[in-house]
Parts: C-alpha cells; structure tokens; sequence
C-alpha cells in the first residue's frame, strides 16, 4: 500500500514541470561545480604528486561537490519537491480518497515520504554519476564516496520530513515550500550554533541532544568520510520524529474536521 | 459508555450508526442520531443546507471521527477497527476526489489499489466500473480536461470500483444532465440490489422514485423516517415535498 501511494506521487510529480524545473536547476549546478573543482584539481595535480600522502580526486572533486550540493538541495528541492504532497491533497480536496480506503494513516505519510526519498534519490544517483564518469581514468575512493551519499541520504530523509510535516499544516503548497525553507533555516543555523554553543560550554549532554537538531552538523561529520554512529542515529532519529509528528498531525485533524 | 452496537440483532445489516454526534466547539452538527442499513436498500437522506448531512457521511466514512457514538460496517466497528471497516465502503463526497493529471483508467486502477482489490481482479473490476458508469469514451482523456458530468461519474465509479457492501454518495447526481440522471439513477437502484446505498439529495422526486426508505435531517437531528411505501400510503395524494416542508421549512437558521 505504501509502494502504491509512492508510485501515484511520484507519477505526479513528473506530470508537473517542477520536478523537471529542480533536477535541471539541480543538474546544472552540479555540472557546474564539478568542473570548477575539476580545473582547479588539475591545475594543483603537479604539486599534488611530490606530496608524501596527496589527497586525491575523491577529496578534492568528488566530495567536496557533494558538499556544495547538500545546502542547495536541502534549501531549494526539499521544499519544493515536498511542498506540494500534503497541502495540494487539502487544497483539490483528495485526501479524502486516500482516508476513505482501507490505507492507515501512517501508510499514507510513509507511501508519500517513500515517493518524495525517490525523487531526491534519483537527484543523488544523477550526481553521482559525474565523479563516476572519471572511473575509468582515475583512482576513486569508492568507500569514501559511499559514506557522503549515504550521509546525503540521511539528511536528505531528515530534512524531508520536516518538509512533509510543514506540507501538512496549510492548504497552500507555496506557503508549504516557503514553511519548509524557513524550517531549513533555522535548523540549519540556530540547531547548528546551539549545538556548537553547548559543546564548548562543556554541557555535554545538553550539546548531544541539540545535536539532534543540527542534521547540518550531522552531515559535515559523515561527509570527512567517517561512519559516526551517533550522528547516523541523530538524522535517523530526527526523521522519524516529524513522520511521527505528520501523522500525529493528519489525524488530530480528523478528529477536529473541517479543514 | 458509548451505546452499544449489536451485530446479532439482523445479520442483513450492512452499516448501523447508534447515538451518533459531532461537535464544533459548543454546537452540534449532528446530534445523537440512528441509521440502520440493510443489504439490498436504497436509503434517501434529505434535510435543508446545513442540516448537517454531509458531517454524518463525513462519520459514517471514516473520515471525521464522532464526538460520541458508535458505527459499525458489515459487524466490523469502524472507530476500532478503521482499515478493516473501510475496506467495505464506497464513498463520493460532496466535491469528488479526483487526480486531474491521472487519465480515467489509470485514476481508477489506483482507486482498486487503494482499496485492495486483488491484483487478477484489477483490470476486470475498472473496466466494470467503467462501463456502468458509461465512461467507455472518456476512459483514456486526463480527468481535468472532462466536463463537470463527467467528473461527477468518475467520482461515483472510483466509490463503486470495489464493489463495496456500503455505498455512500453525497449528491452524486449534481451537475449531470437529464439523460446522465437517469442513467446514474438506474445504475443506484442497480447497486441498491445486491449492496447497499446512503445518498444524499434535494430533489425529492429522486428519493421518491429510487429509495426504499427516506430520513430526513434537520439542525442536526434526525427528523423524519420512514420507508417510501408507507410514505405514499399515508399521505395518499401529499407528498414527500409536503413532509419536507412541514418538518423544515419556515426554521432554518
């Protein structure tokens, strides 16, 4: 029933110019940045062979444009990807059709985190397959690498979730995307400095439970290419409280009505 | 204690509603009415604007929960058991669900996804709702780029496609033409046979001509019941429009 309602999302988000809009804006940028690191790269190389331990293309290409490309995708196609699978439901009034059929509410937020996770996995796997191009003419740090997505993933499911929560609390998936960025913002930022904060503080505990808040601060730890199994819990912890939180928030409007 | 359902009482019984009630705030939208529903009956719900028919449909579907009271579907308590209880209705609400970039086939399709019809039975079950809703032309143009009649019978093939035991329709015959309403008519008095039907109207010759029985709502409460054959030997010669009026008219808020 999940794969059900995924695949109706994701077919209609492809019937929309908007998912064509973000992986071309996507794409263009990743294009772009990948071959300013590129240049720069082979210019340095000559210096970068006397080197006793040089860092390679892995390091100085591959992930560095990831990096570059977390904030974009996190601040622009989270929010406009998500915006519209809640709020458009309530706006053309279809939500009924999925509340009226034999389908829990947990499965209805799951089929839709599923198809919005998709979308932004195909984003990931077309960015990946620049650094990939190269495989043949260059040593890569497949595990390194793996580590970044995987990373991107996580926060990229953390930061979707928030998204799908903020796409339930209106009617309007423009005020949705704009919610959603605010959100993104702030957790960006503020979870991120609190954190921060803290942690020099000494307050150690208090800075491991902001941490969870700072999926930023989460994600930088696990693109230096290192599995912190903290941090892989703290994004996996942070989605699973806002699709908590969505579903929470569709059924208490059952119970309320109207609206 | 919420009042009690009994399942034993009449097996035919596809849906019962006992001391259903929905609050807004202080008012209440529907208050403290009974439904009971057989197999192979056509039940007629009227009331003027506001009378709170929508909310009960709203109830009965799921899709709002009661501040008070009890339903059950086919024996299966639809606040307990929701997902189980669902899997036997049929429901068109006031402004039809509709996907309008999915084509009427494949919006169907999802529809007996949704509703978990078994994958050999999927292809066979569109294409039935399809054709007793005489959308056999339209069957491959997007649901958008239809006419108002047309979206209307999507929406009553997307409550049917499942051949659920309870069907649901809030005024399903809204915007159709005289030729359509005859047609959706037949194809109700059809479903009334071998399911059952809820729906909801203000043309009254509709009730008279497909029900079997008429209750009529007002401010909430459930004012009026009774079969169409008792109707129409009681007030031989009056009609359900003067019931209607009696019961409604010169109050309304």
């Amino acid at each position: 029933m999940i794969f059900t309602i995924a695949s109706k999302d994701l077919k209609s988000m492809f019937a929309s110019p908007l998912a064509w809009v973000v992986l071309t804006l996507v794409q263009l940028a990743a294009g772009f940045l990948f071959f300013k690191r590129l240049d720069d790269f082979l210019q340095v190389q000559p210096q970068l062979v006397q080197m006793a331990s040089p860092q390679g293309f892995t390091e100085l290409v591959a992930v560095p444009m990831f990096y570059a490309m977390a904030g974009l995708i996190m601040l622009i196609a989270i929010p406009l990807l998500a915006m519209r699978l809640f709020a458009e439901e309530r706006r053309n009034q279809t939500m009924v059709l999925l509340t009226s059929a034999p389908v829990s509410m947990t499965d209805i937020v799951l089929g839709k985190f599923v198809a919005l996770m998709g979308m932004l996995l195909i984003i990931f796997a077309l960015i990946a397959l620049m650094p990939l191009s190269l495989a043949a003419t260059t040593r890569l740090d497949y595990r390194f690498l793996a580590v970044v997505i995987l990373g991107l993933t996580l926060l990229a499911a953390a930061l979707g979730a928030v998204s799908l929560y903020v796409s339930t609390l209106t009617g309007q998936p423009i005020i949705a995307a704009i919610g959603a960025f605010g959100a993104m913002v702030l957790l960006a930022v503020l979870g991120d400095q609190l954190a921060g904060n803290l942690e020099m503080r000494g307050l150690s505990v208090l800075a491991a439970l902001a941490q969870v808040f700072s999926p930023v601060r989460n994600f930088a730890t696990l693109s230096r290419g290192v599995i912190d199994s903290y941090a892989v819990a703290c994004l996996l912890l942070l989605a699973l409280v806002f699709l908590a939180l969505t579903v929470r928030q569709l059924e208490a409007r059952r119970l309320r009505g109207r609206g | 204690m919420p009042p009690s359902v009994s399942s034993s009482a009449a097996a035919a019984a596809t849906l019962r509603a006992g001391g259903l009630t929905r609050r807004y705030g202080g008012v209440a939208a529907v208050d403290n009415i009974d439904l009971e529903l057989n197999r192979g009956e056509v039940l007629g719900f009227l009331g003027p604007n506001g009378a709170g028919k929508s909310t009960t449909m709203q109830l009965l579907t799921g899709n709002l929960a009661p501040s008070a009271g009890a339903i059950s579907i086919c024996g299966i308590d639809l606040l307990e058991s929701p997902v189980a209880a669902k899997a036997h209705i049929g429901y068109l609400p006031e402004v039809p669900p509709l996907y309008r970039d999915l084509n009427v086939g494949e919006f169907l399709d999802l529809a007996a996804r949704l509703h978990r019809v078994p994958k050999g039975k999927r292809a066979g079950a569109v294409t039935r709702a399809i054709e007793r809703c005489g959308l056999a032309q339209v069957s491959r143009k997007l649901i958008g780029t239809l006419s108002k009649g047309y979206q209307q019978r999507v929406g009553i093939a997307q409550a049917i496609v499942h051949e659920p035991d309870v069907v649901i329709l809030d005024e399903p015959t809204v915007g159709l033409d005289p030729n359509q309403i005859r047609d959706i008519r037949a194809l109700i008095r059809e479903l009334g046979n071998a399911h059952s039907v809820i729906l909801s109207t203000h043309i009254l010759p509709e009730v008279e001509a497909i029900c079997d029985r008429v209750q009529i709502m007002h401010r909430g409460k459930m004012v009026y019941a009774n079969t169409i054959a008792a109707l129409k030997q009681r007030h031989c010669g009056g009609s359900l429009e003067d019931v209607f009026a009696d019961l409604t008219r010169g109050e309304n808020a």
